[in-house]
């Protein structure tokens, strides 16, 4: 993609920063309009209520609305407030959310940057938003806020924990870091994915897929409280803290912090899709190639990657109004006597299974 | 180490049984309805707006006694012989100008005690309820039919009315005072008379 853009454009610093805004402005920030709607309409209809229905058609530019809203309002700051920290908290929650975008392989075209440590860095930088949301729970002087930073933050290093065993389990099978390396090795048909066992041979693939399965669901709860979703919102629980660490924040700021958040939310459902569902890679084969048409494989699988992860972000919100806020005991409890230990013991049984 | 098995399977367990019960909700037909558009549908005996129908009222002031939160006023003028109201649809015979029936439907609490002293059934509650005003002297309704003019010809009328009746009862009892000494000097002179 980069290269595409430096031929077309004859430039190495403005192809730079095209490929850099290109997947934010034509994919994130619509996305992010979009999720919010979702939202409000799934949860909607899973109360038999019916949502926003003003705005537009059933209510779809309800979110464009409340954006525009936003940009208007003032920018609002206590007078009590540490004012740098305070300003900063959101662009580098902001910034580390998406930010984590960059390694991930949307299709074999377009990929940020296809480094060699990218899950690492993917994991590195979306830890850049607890820096931010402390920083912001701090200097708002309030304590609702500094509770909800702080519970933010165990929380969300408690549960890396076991995102990071799981993360090494799947490296340990693909032998890689680099996301594209791991999006390729699942190519093909849906029985190469690593949900069922990836390309192991013979009976160590079968093997695999309890694990695999477990894994997956290990991750899968483990990512959810690291973006502080319901059931893991007890950071922004909003019948205890008001709204946690951004209850001083209003505006566009307020927005940055809401963005980041579907940002997140969509950023750890591509990687479980990489990790697990194989990545953009198509389940049934290509339309492309059994047409002979070259330009529209990187389409599909783009297609494919943006579905996969889009259903897990249903998932997630699916969830969100169906289970009720955990307790912050139960939520360690969850994390150190639960999560951790089938994460590790699923580590060794994985490598064990790999010797085969 | 059972417990903690079984507790694992449990927290997976309930949660799906949870998830199925949501996506079970989301093909449930919406218990909302689109407020202004569709309205929902009042019960039979609904104590909403007052409405006066004044053909029928005969000003008899019963359900501005009855109102608890004297929110009705009503004034009214005698009619006279010659420029009678006309009657109620059943037949009764109206005796009084209403000028005046104001409701302040502000002060209104809605307890429909007006509603069962009425003899001609012409006040009752409607199932209208949105009837929200910006001023608060909008919510004084005026349901009196006759206008400011026709008010002030209906009383000039009884003055006048009462005015020659009471001139001629003046007259009446003039005449009778007379009668009665023209009477008594008859009575005086008869005597005279008699010696004839």
């Amino acid at each position: 993609m980069y290269d595409f853009l430096v031929n077309l454009v004859g430039n190495n610093i403005v192809a730079f920063f095209i490929a850099a805004a290109l997947p934010l402005f034509l994919f994130i920030l619509p996305y992010a309009l979009l999720a919010v709607l979702a939202e409000r309409k799934v949860s909607a209809h899973m109360q038999d209520r019916l949502g926003p229905m003003r705005t537009g058609y059933h209510g779809i530019l309800q979110t464009v609305a409340d954006i525009l809203k936003l940009i208007q309002k003032e920018d609002l700051r206590a007078s009590s407030t540490d004012k740098s920290l305070f300003n900063f908290a959101p662009y580098l929650v902001f910034m580390g959310s998406f930010a984590a975008f960059a390694v991930l392989p949307f299709s074999s075209f377009f990929i940020g940057s296809s480094i060699d440590v990218g899950l690492f860095y993917f994991l590195a930088i979306s830890s850049l938003v607890v820096a931010g949301i402390l920083m912001g729970g701090w200097s708002s002087n309030n304590k609702y806020s500094l509770l909800g930073a702080m519970r933010s933050v165990s929380q969300i290093i408690s549960y890396e924990i076991p995102t990071a065993v799981v993360v090494l389990t799947m490296v340990m099978i693909t032998g890689s870091l680099n996301l594209h390396t791991i999006s390729d090795q699942q190519t093909a048909f849906f029985w190469n994915w690593n949900i069922l066992g990836g390309t192991l041979p013979g009976i160590a693939k079968f093997l695999l897929i309890p694990l695999m399965l477990g894994a997956f669901i290990i991750i899968f709860i483990s990512t959810l409280a690291e973006v502080n979703r319901t059931p893991f919102d007890i950071p922004e629980a909003e019948s205890e803290l008001v709204a946690g660490f951004f209850t001083e924040y209003s505006g566009m700021r307020f927005a940055m912090f809401f963005l980041a958040e579907y940002a997140n939310m969509l950023a750890v459902s591509f990687l479980i899709t990489i990790l697990f569902f194989g990545g953009y890679h198509s389940p049934l084969g290509y339309l492309g190639n059994t047409l002979g048409v070259e330009w529209l494989v990187p389409i599909e699988q783009f297609f494919w990657f943006a579905s996969k992860g889009l259903i897990f972000v249903l998932i997630q919100m699916w969830l969100r109004w169906t289970l009720p806020r955990l307790r912050v005991d139960q939520l360690m409890t969850v994390c150190w006597k639960y999560l951790i230990p089938y994460s590790i013991a699923i580590l060794l049984l994985v490598g064990l299974v790999t010797l085969i | 180490m059972k417990q903690y098995f079984k507790n694992t399977f449990d927290a997976l367990y309930t949660v799906l049984v949870g998830m199925r019960i949501t996506f079970k909700h989301l093909f449930v037909p919406s218990v909302t309805i689109q407020y202004p558009e569709v309205k929902p549908q009042m019960p039979e005996r609904a104590r909403n707006r007052l409405f006066v129908n004044m053909d029928d009222c005969i000003g008899c002031d019963q359900c501005s006694r009855a109102c608890p939160v004297n929110c009705i006023t009503i004034e009214t003028v005698k009619a006279t012989p010659d420029d009678s109201p006309g009657e109620t649809s059943q037949g009764k015979k109206k005796a009084l100008w209403v000028t005046k029936f104001d409701i302040d439907i502000a002060k209104c609490c809605f307890c429909s005690l007006c509603v069962y002293p009425c003899p001609t059934e012409c006040i009752n509650m409607t199932k209208v309820y949105e009837f929200s005003e910006f001023e608060r002297d909008n919510l004084i309704y005026n349901f009196a039919t006759l206008t400011m003019d026709e008010v002030t010809d209906k009383q000039k009328k009884f003055e006048e009315f009462t005015a020659q009746k009471e001139a001629e009862k003046l007259a009446a009892a003039k005449a009778k005072a007379e009668k009665a000494k023209q009477d008594a000097a008859k009575k005086d002179d008869k005597p005279e008379s008699k010696p004839e």
